[in-house]
């Protein structure tokens, strides 16, 4: 079985490239394409603290799946708003992205 | 090699082609998961990332596709900033790691007896555990799809399209 810190770092590690992604993508979709790997990374540390902790508390388990809730959420709404923005400006580049409205 | 999938899900020109590493990085986690004896995460992962999220990201993709054709740079300007403090947090992330005393700590054996899906779906319905962040979730879903469909109806449907 190998340690714990395995897990962490390879979530780290995947944590870190989703923030890269969406620091220096310009398309709103792979934006959210990171914002989806660093969603996973957690579930990553949290499923990784729960094995390692006490199996029988399921609370690392619980609070993933809502992770999970929270993402699709997240996504699809993120899709939503750039399917809208793509329909009135023509574009999904977020540095043309600059007006609230229109 | 999930690592090596994520990288290209950043880097890619393609976009398409970054939905389909995007979907070999979730197998990977999904992996990851079932060797974590969290069976239960690894099947809602293969269904609902791989099944949906994935599936929803094409969508979007080929939606708003016309534009980003391979053409131009998929990096804005400031990508070396980003770079620097991706490494910045990946490198503090791992000292702070190896700061704290249980980083290395290996798992005890896996109870044979314990059976972990039906205890987290007792804990997700019973009233003394977690049933109402699993509402507030629901809920939470409930209002963000109705959301998404309110914002991403075309009200002029059919002539706009293209």
């Amino acid at each position: 079985m190998v340690p714990l810190s395995w897990y962490l770092i390879f979530a780290a590690a995947l944590f870190s490239i989703g923030l890269f992604g969406v620091l220096a993508r310009r398309n709103a979709v792979a934006i959210l394409l990171g914002v989806e790997l660093m969603l996973n990374s957690v579930n990553v540390n949290l499923a990784a603290f729960w094995r390692y902790g006490d199996v029988t508390n399921i609370a690392g388990q619980v609070f993933a799946i809502i992770v999970f809730a929270v993402a699709a959420a997240e996504v699809s709404v993120g899709l939503a708003l750039v399917i809208s923005i793509y329909r009135q400006r023509n574009t999904v580049i977020a540095d043309d992205i600059d007006m609230l409205k229109f | 090699m999930t690592l090596f999938a994520a990288l290209r899900v950043v880097t890619t020109g393609n976009l398409v082609h970054a939905a389909l590493w995007l979907i070999a990085t979730l197998f990977g986690i999904a992996v990851t998961f079932a060797i974590l004896n969290a069976s239960f995460l690894a099947v809602v992962q293969v269904v609902v990332y791989i099944g949906a999220i994935s599936i929803l990201f094409i969508f979007a993709v080929m939606l708003t596709r016309k534009e980003m054709r391979d053409r131009g740079p998929q990096m804005n300007r400031n990508w070396w900033f980003g770079a620097l403090l991706a490494a910045i947090t990946f490198v503090g992330l791992v000292l702070l790691l190896y700061g704290w005393n249980g980083v290395s700590k290996t798992a005890s054996v896996y109870p044979s007896d314990f059976d972990a899906v039906g205890a987290l779906g007792n804990a997700l319905i019973s009233p003394d555990a977690y049933v109402l962040p699993f509402e507030v979730a629901s809920v939470l879903l409930v209002a963000a799809l109705i959301g998404a469909v309110y914002v991403a109806f075309n009200p002029r449907s059919g002539d706009s399209s293209k």
